[in-house]
């Protein structure tokens, strides 16, 4: 009871909802429950749901520049009439729309998506009930990192319907491209939007990141030492700091990127020469390379702030259905910490070929390739958590899987990009595509569906329908190997990144069916993924109703609190917690939950 | 209805509230951090312009350094109870902030006199840089003085009498913080040049 949170009205009243059984909600206003909602659980599902709108989104304009590359020679009268004619004249999309479709995507993907969407869902969702909290340490600085990350989006949505069109000039928005406005249509208007939208999303971040790690370290419930958390515990906890720690430095580099845009500075701006006004600009001395050092001191944190908390996910799903505690519990956690503090020594390998001197690009490669030891040693025990064990395959527990191989087959080809001399080769084709996409992008994103999948019965108490999600894994899974694997051997032979229409080059013409496969695949995942949200819309009023408050005979806290827990979370006392959370087939038991006191017979951990 | 969660617990374990603000103060000096290694990159490179800091720096210097002592005694005295002692030192506190805010930007248009132009064609990074870091500190340091004036006239308006320093005491070590955050700066714009 030492550190149990209470919940109280500003003016001092204590709605200890011990007698509602969790039904004190329809006191509440449509307004104070769904909209400016302080619940953590709420504030979750806002994350959730603004996150999705925004994987449809950003997927749907893959399709879109997806559509260009595999049939650049088609008409597609369909794009004219939705994307109109300056966007897409006779069908064909135009060269702006790609890159700005390009920009769009990457940058909704990375941060709106698998950042906020997933950080920002489980985080909220699961900190205070997994650590035996009744909220949030501030859960109005919570609803304000929601609002804040819901006006990012706004503002980042109104930039695709300016008439310059948003920025295009890739996710990690280098200058003279975003620095410069007549660099191009999309570097006016469309990359003020842009740094505003990203400036609130920092906002957003860190009062998010703030948050979480002041309640993990101090609203723990009694017996809830640090060794007991749960691994999703401290993998939210170390991606909270990794961004509280780097999001600071991208705004200074995006506060020195405002100046040379709109107060004539020359940081990233030099003499350079533009065509489209036919002079030099009046700047002199600046450098792109120090936007690149700040972008990528945050931008390589960066992704590792989208794979951890897919780590921790993970881990407690697959724990969880290979009826077995997770293997090397420490290991794990040290292994996280290692990835944090290697994440911020590891930035210059995006930079090996802007003239880094080699002394220090070699430095890099050898900070780089030590990431893989702390990446290893989660693979192998995740697969030694699998071995013999009693698996339940969910599709929670299919998506982590899911997971452990891209995770595995994306960290392959970063070893090969880490040696600075492969990587001059390498750099800036498709093969890096290949590599973040499957490491980062559909790793994150399994990790997400598990999540989803394996914690929507606490979220809404019914269940998802179980076949939909295996025809949704299934196609989901060859899908992705389909589309990004064969991106390996087009980056191999030097096909860049970026460009517009690949079929007028001669090295590049064999590549043509290969594309259009690559573009048919992804139109057909794409459409799979409407599976996933019909079931998650469909089942939210009509799934399976929950009978057992823990469906799936779980250790962690948030199974002990009601099927619809309000706000406080559990309708008496918090939990005392007695054990660590993996206690799975231990003494002939199938599973004992935390707060199960320690028997007298019973061996120990 | 505005809602907050508080903790009963055990004695010697820090306030939720107060941990949050270390943490956050870890953040800014990550901003800073990250402003100042461009510094030093930047200096490295050509084209970069030599200027002594204007003399105004010290004087702002001093009044910062000042307020945190103000501020401290605030402190000591709310948790005394001497209300009119602790509001005589809030208001100086607080006018000491704005008065640093006044220094910083007349220092600026001392530079300017100079023919140091901060932002602008034809101004260096040298001097941008310069303006760019202090005007966000000013930023910080105006933040804490609305802070300040927030819990000040707060207290008026609230039905009960408050007795928990801990508000207090948040915005009091958030003004030392920003006090040392300007002493590095200080320093850094000094010796690094
Ligand atoms: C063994 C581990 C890894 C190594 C050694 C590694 C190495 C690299 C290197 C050297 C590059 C730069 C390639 C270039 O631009 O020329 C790169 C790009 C990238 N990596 Fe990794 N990586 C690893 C794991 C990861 C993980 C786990 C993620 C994300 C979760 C990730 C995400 C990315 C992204 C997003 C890019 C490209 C960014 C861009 O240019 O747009 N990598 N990786
Ligand atoms: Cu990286």
């Amino acid at each position: 009871m030492s550190n149990e949170a209470v919940l109280h009205t500003g003016t001092g009243e204590v709605i200890h909802d011990t007698h509602h059984d969790g039904h004190h909600d329809h006191h509440q206003s449509f307004i104070s429950k769904y909209v400016f909602s302080q619940d953590h659980k709420m504030i979750a599902k806002q994350f959730l749901i603004t996150g999705m709108v925004w994987a449809v989104l950003g997927g749907l304009m893959s399709v879109l520049f997806r559509l260009q590359l595999g049939y650049p020679d088609q008409s597609f009268p369909i794009l004219e009439t939705v994307l109109g004619k300056h966007w897409a004249p006779g069908g064909h999309i135009s060269p702006e729309a790609y890159y700005a479709l390009v920009t769009t995507h990457g940058t909704v993907l990375v941060f709106f998506v698998l950042t906020a969407g997933l950080s920002g869902t489980f985080a909220n969702f699961l900190i205070p009930l997994q650590v035996g909290a009744r909220d949030m340490a501030s859960p109005f600085l919570n609803m304000l990192s929601y609002w804040f990350f819901f006006a990012a989006s706004v503002v980042m949505l109104s930039s695709i319907f300016v008439q310059t069109g948003p920025f295009s000039g890739g996710w990690t928005a280098y200058p003279p491209l975003s620095a410069l406005r007549d660099a191009s249509p999309g570097s006016k208007t469309g990359m003020d939007l842009w740094l505003i939208a990203m400036a609130l999303f920092v906002v957003s971040s860190l009062l998010g990141g703030l948050n979480y790690i002041s309640t993990i370290l101090n609203m723990r419930t009694k017996g809830m030492s640090m060794t007991r958390l749960p691994l999703t515990i401290w993998a939210l906890f170390f991606t909270a700091i990794l961004g509280v720690l780097s999001f600071p430095v991208l705004l200074s580099g995006f506060i020195l990127l405002i100046f040379d845009r709109n107060f004539g500075t020359s940081f990233y701006l030099s003499d350079i020469f533009l065509t489209s006004t036919n002079k030099a600009l009046p700047n002199e001395g600046g450098s792109a390379i120090l936007y690149q050092h700040l972008f990528w001191f945050l931008g390589h944190p960066e992704v590792y702030i989208i794979i951890l908390p897919s780590m921790g996910l993970v881990s407690e799903i697959m724990s969880t259905n290979a009826r077995k505690p997770i293997f090397g519990y420490i290991a794990m956690v040290g292994s996280l910490f290692a990835i944090a503090v290697l994440a911020f020594l590891v930035w210059a390998h995006h930079m090996f070929v802007t003239g880094l001197n080699p002394f220090l690009g070699s430095v890099f490669v050898l900070l780089t390739l030590l990431i893989a030891v702390p990446s290893a040693i989660k693979v192998f025990n995740w697969l030694t958590t699998l071995w013999r064990g009693n698996i339940r395959f969910t599709p929670g527990m299919l998506f982590s899987i899911g997971f452990v191989s891209m995770f595995i087959s994306g960290g392959l080809t970063g070893i090969w990009l880490g040696n600075s001399a492969l990587d001059v080769h390498l750099h800036d084709t498709y093969f890096i595509i290949a590599h973040f996409h499957i490491v980062m992008g559909v790793a994150s994103m399994f990790g997400m569906f598990a999540g989803i999948y394996h914690w929507y019965p606490k979220m809404y108490g019914r269940y998802m329908n179980n076949t939909l999600g295996y025809v949704h894994f299934w196609i989901t899974i060859a899908g992705a190997y389909l589309i990004f694997w064969p991106m390996h051997y087009e980056g191999l032979a030097g096909m860049p990144r970026r460009y517009y229409d690949y079929s007028i080059w001669e090295s590049f013409k064999q590549f043509i069916d290969l594309n259009r496969f690559i573009s048919t695949v992804a139109l057909i995942v794409f459409a799979a993924q409407f599976l996933f949200l019909f079931n998650f819309f469909y089942s939210i009023w009509k799934g399976r109703k929950l009978r057992t408050p823990n469906p799936w005979d779980s250790n962690t806290l948030e199974w002990t609190t009601p099927i619809h827990a309000g706000h406080g979370n559990w309708p008496g006392e918090i939990p005392e917690v007695h054990r660590w959370a993996y206690d799975y087939g231990k003494d002939g038991k199938d599973f004992i939950p935390q707060n199960v006191p320690v028997g007298a017979d019973e061996s120990q951990h | 209805m505005d809602m907050a969660v508080s903790n009963q617990q055990k004695s010697g374990r820090i306030h939720p509230h107060k941990f949050t603000l270390w943490v956050a103060m870890g953040s800014i000096v990550m901003m800073f951090a990250g402003l100042t290694s461009a510094y030093v990159v930047r200096r490295s490179q050509a084209n970069w312009l030599e200027f002594s800091l204007p003399n105004i720096f010290i004087a702002s210097t001093i009044v910062i350094l000042f307020s945190s002592l103000t501020i401290h005694l605030a402190l000591k005295s709310f948790k005394a109870r001497e209300m009119q002692r602790y509001r005589t030192l809030i208001a100086i506190t607080a006018f000491l902030g704005v008065l640093f805010a006044v220094l910083q930007f007349i220092g600026f248009t001392d530079l300017h006199k100079q023919g140091v132009q901060l932002f602008g064609q034809g101004s260096n990074p040298s001097a941008s840089f310069l303006g760019i870091i202090t005007g966000l500190h000013v930023l910080h340091v105006i933040g804490g003085v609305i802070a300040l004036l927030v819990i000040f006239f707060g207290a008026f308006f609230s039905k009960t009498k408050i007795y928990s320093p801990t508000s207090l005491e948040i915005v009091a070590t958030y003004w030392h913080f920003v006090d040392i955050l300007w002493i590095y700066l200080f320093v850094f714009f000094t010796w690094i040049r």
